[in-house]
């Protein structure tokens, strides 16, 4: 018999008879967590990953790159990690390198350019696909064009999202977007910048990821 | 690599000299200063997510329910989710001890010729004392957690399971970082300490052949791997080394990614006052073909350890509700006085005075399940619910009450039997279930009270010494008529 | 915290079980419990053959014993009058733990649940069952109170201990650091384990003294006996004469204040 086999079979002759009713989690969402409309809820957004340290900037639809531009310029930043293959990162790739912002992609398997990456790269810059109003979240599924390392490595990483795509919670995000169906290999949230309180509970930021977290936020009224 | 293979013995050393450790740190005032001050500070974080007590309670309730719900079934979710991580590209591998646990992970190793393990926090590699067998087959396993990085320099264990080196000032922080991390001088700014965490543990996240981490919540429906965390350390071990090794207990299973939200919620909020944490890590699969990062192997190592024992009984069972957030022993009288150290187990606390008897047997940890006012400030705060007095209770009566019997519930029943102390009970009940020898044996108290002795054990090292009244309620009252 | 259940009407008479340790060593506080039940009109019936609820053996792992005694308790109160318990962690362990003590035994398990319904701590029984308004006759005062964890956290008894003392007026109760916090005793805990039972014992003696508070009053006499006996064996190690933190119980206090 394997360790699997014998781990089971004891389980197996002590489980109980009655499993009992399936906790109604959407019962206790529908009447504990309130629905609010597109303006309230990135309100709150806002409220909670600023709280955490991110800054927030409202951008319209087209004027995000400008915006971009001004923090990279602010934090004297003339370099920055982006993935050609989305839109938006080929609109970066088409615009600011010609103002003195070099865009290198990520393009390659990590293993040909890890210490480049780790030593080399001051910025990054993704799409978060959502978020959530309720805790200031970040909702990102990296993907072949906008890899895991991106919104990890880089000592600044910026977010471009619309804030349509905030739900008002982490349960009705996974359920308005069919989670349980499929998930990707990696699905994150992220509600700013990597912190530590391991030393005599006082906070520091930049643990180990990065050491700030600004969100471009497209808002509506554009 | 082919590391001499040593016989792999565990370090704890729980009741056996419980009382002087303990000792230690309450005659020591600043360390019982910085333990009242840290947990004085999470239990107000705590108490700052929870303002609306309806709230609190029905989401514990619904924490409890998901819990209890998951681990009725938990024979055939463990199978499912086998067979889902299996489906994902994910391997999975059962462990019955913790040597077969390291075996696993070490063989891992050995395949891919590693040399450098990084690791993200684990309490369960703690468990099985992971970084020792490392070390024993020559792999280097390095703690990138901070607070565990910290407690690895100083050749220590976790004081807590979510603050590790809550123990440490800043001060024996920048001493340490001085002595043994190379070319840094004293400093006690902690924004600067944690750079030179961050800037050595870089490096090794580079390095690394394996990346091990510890699992919050596994999910059957999806074949997911859910991880919480703040600093980030769990995503570099978890993308940036090629092979990433998950180790975690049986019980940490749920069937539906929709328990998820819930237990999150409830999970950062009463550990670190947090209404999320920084990262939440969900992993479903090794790089798939085209993605860039990641690595291409992902094991998940599920560990028994003595679960299945707390498993098979009803009221034991619900030990295994527990989500580590750590909140019990932030609230616990006991765990202020004395921290994480003196209970020689690597779950400290109220949480680890009831699960660790099933990982290590009750002869080792009898002293431990004594060391509770049963005040029930654990149980109140336990988020999911867990009866954490009563469960100590069960534990002393299994440890205490019978000798050694045939098919006990739990590994060292008995082991705390003592034929004198079970006489002084019996004679107990025998006297106060009959009126006649307890009005003789309390007159007796009464009539003799001058002869009380002025040392009464331990009771007089801080008390004086308890006498009976000169008469009476029941003498009271009849001479009232 | 919890409502009371029946009887909501004022009963004429009562039961009180004074517990083993307000028989033996704190006579003074079930005379001056009874005779402030009888100031309220109510008959106090005092069954003779009364003994210990048996909580000592079960907190320390002995269901068996404490089962035994228990049960002679069982039998001790046969009319449906309520039963008053001056002491908060046994009037827990008889209404909250009887009928869990005596499951596999469905006849005494029926009569725990039948005893358990009509426990009533003594603050609870005042507040919540005769509503009683304690009118102040004393000087003014100060006072702190503590409260049993096992009264605090299964009957809600801090609730019903403030509010009486809430009620005199010339009384303030003043607010002790981490109030809810255990003050160690713990029963056999505090012998098993004296280490941490004795700093957890400093503390709470500490932070008693540093509210000002001229006398501290409790609902529970285990709790008493561990911090009085605390606080005396301090004052002679310091060579004191004089209490430095007096107590006593809550029913002693009351009494006094609203007697004129």
């Amino acid at each position: 018999m394997s360790a699997r086999d014998r781990i089971l079979a004891k389980l197996r002759a002590n489980s109980p008879s009655t499993v009992g009713n399936p906790p109604d989690v959407a019962a206790w969402y529908a009447t504990h967590r309130i629905a609010e409309n597109g303006a309230d809820k990135a309100k709150r957004f806002r409220h909670f990953i600023e709280l955490a340290h991110a800054e927030v900037y409202a951008v319209s639809r087209g004027g995000w790159l400008q915006k971009l531009y001004e923090v990279l310029s602010a934090k004297q930043i003339g370099k920055l990690l982006i993935a050609p293959g989305t839109a938006h990162g080929a609109r970066v790739a088409a615009e600011l390198p010609g103002l003195d912002i070099a865009c290198p992609a990520y393009d390659t398997a990590i293993e040909s350019w890890k210490p480049a990456l780790f030593n080399d790269i001051p910025a990054a810059f993704t799409r978060a696909r959502a978020a959530i109003a309720e805790t200031g979240t970040l909702i990102l599924w990296p993907d072949a064009d906008e890899p895991r390392l991106m919104s990890l490595v880089p000592p600044l990483h910026i977010v471009l999202l619309d804030a349509a795509s905030i739900h008002n919670t982490f349960y009705e995000a996974m359920q308005a977007e069919g989670w349980k169906d499929g998930l990707p290999t990696n699905a994150l949230l992220i509600s700013g910048p990597s912190k530590t309180a391991d030393i005599q509970q006082t906070l520091a930021y930049g643990a180990h990821g990065p050491k700030e977290l600004v969100v471009l936020l497209i808002g509506d009224e554009q | 690599m082919n590391a001499p293979q040593t016989p792999h013995t565990l370090h704890f050393m729980p009741s056996a000299g419980f009382r002087a450790r303990a000792k230690d740190v309450v005659d020591n005032p600043f360390l019982r200063q910085s333990f009242r001050g840290a947990m004085d500070f999470l239990m107000s974080k705590r108490a700052a997510q929870f303002p609306d007590a309806e709230e609190l309670e029905s989401l514990r309730t619904l924490g409890e329910s998901i819990r209890q719900y998951n681990l009725a079934r938990l024979p055939d979710l463990l199978e499912r989710l086998e067979a889902r991580l299996t489906a994902n590209g994910i391997q999975v591998h059962w462990a019955e001890t913790p040597d077969e646990a390291n075996e696993i992970i070490l063989g891992i190793c050995r395949r891919h010729e590693a040399k450098l393990m990084v690791k993200g926090k684990s309490m369960v590699s703690e468990e099985i004392e992971l970084n020792h067998a490392a070390e024993a087959a020559g792999i280097g396993a390095l703690e990138s957690d901070m607070g565990e990085y910290i407690v690895q320099l100083a050749d220590e264990k976790p004081s807590h399971i979510i603050m590790p080196a809550i123990h440490k000032t800043k001060e024996q922080i920048a001493k340490l970082f001085a002595e043994n991390v190379p070319g840094v001088d004293y400093t006690d700014n902690v924004d600067a300490l944690i750079q030179i965490g961050r800037r050595v543990l870089r490096e090794k996240f580079q390095e690394a052949d394996i990346g091990l981490s510890g699992v919050n919540f596994a999910v059957a429906e999806t074949g997911t791997l859910c991880l919480v965390e703040n600093e980030g350390n769990g995503r570099m071990c978890t993308t940036a080394p090629p092979v990433h090794i998950a180790i975690t207990g049986i019980e940490k299973i749920v069937e539906k990614l929709e328990h998820v939200p819930p237990l999150l919620s409830l999970l950062t909020r009463s550990a670190t006052g947090q209404n999320i944490s920084t990262y939440f890590n969900m992993i479903s699969s090794p790089r798939k073909p085209g993605e860039k990062d990641g690595p291409s192997e992902v094991h998940l190592v599920l560990l028994d350890n003595g679960r299945s024992q707390a498993y098979a009984d009803e009221q034991l069972r619900k030990t295994l509700q527990c989500i580590r957030c750590g909140a019990c022993m932030n609230h616990c009288p006991v765990y202020t006085r004395i921290g994480g150290h003196a209970y020689g187990t690597t779950y400290p606390g109220p949480i680890g005075k009831i699960i660790s008897p099933h990982m290590l047997g009750l002869e080792a940890t009898k002293g431990l399940v004594t060391a509770s006012s049963l005040c029930g400030a654990c149980g109140e705060v336990c988020p999911v619910k867990i009866p954490i007095p009563e469960l100590l209770i069960r534990l002393r009566e299994e440890a205490f009450s019978a000798p050694p019997r045939a098919n006990p519930a739990m590994r060292g029943q008995g082991a705390g039997y003592s034929g004198l102390i079970s006489a002084v009970w019996r004679g107990w009940a025998a006297v106060y279930r009959s009126p006649s020898l307890y009005r003789v044996a309390t007159w007796m108290g009464s009539r003799l009270r001058g002869l009380v002795p002025s040392r009464q054990g331990a009771w007089t090292s801080v008390r004086v010494p308890l006498k009976p009244a000169p008469k009476r309620l029941r003498d009271m009252l009849k001479e009232r008529g | 915290m919890k409502p009371a259940q029946s009887p909501p009407a004022r009963p004429s008479d009562v039961y009180f079980f004074a517990t083993c340790v307000v028989d033996q060593f704190f006579p003074g506080a079930g005379m001056d419990a009874i005779t402030l039940l009888e100031s309220q009109g109510i008959r106090v019936h005092f069954p003779e053959e009364q003994t210990c609820c048996g909580q000592p053996a079960y907190t320390s792992g002995f269901p068996d014993e404490a089962r035994k005694v228990a049960a002679h308790q069982l039998t001790l109160f046969p009319n449906e009058w309520p039963v008053v318990v001056p002491s908060g962690s046994c009037a827990g362990m008889m209404k909250h733990h009887y009928p869990t003590l005596f499951a596999a035994d469905p006849i005494r398990k029926a009569q725990a649940e039948k005893l358990s319904a009509r426990i009533y701590e003594f603050t609870d029984f005042l507040v919540n069952v005769l509503g009683w308004h304690p009118e102040d006759h004393g000087d003014a005062c100060t006072v702190v109170l503590h409260t049993s964890c096992s009264a605090r956290r299964e009957m809600g008894v801090h609730l019903t201990g403030r509010k009486l003392l809430g009620d005199l007026h010339k009384v303030t109760v003043a607010q002790q650091d981490h109030e809810s916090e255990c003050c160690g005793f713990g029963g056999t805990f505090s012998v098993k384990q004296p280490e941490i039972s004795g700093a957890m014992v400093e503390d709470k003696v500490k932070a008693l003294k540093a509210t000002g508070a001229e006398r501290v009053v409790s609902a529970d006499c285990g709790c008493l006996m561990n911090i009085l006996g605390h606080a005396a064996w301090k004052d002679r190690q310091e060579g004191r004469a004089k209490p430095s933190l007096p107590g006593e119980h809550i029913a002693s206090f009351l009494l006094r204040r609203t007697s004129k």
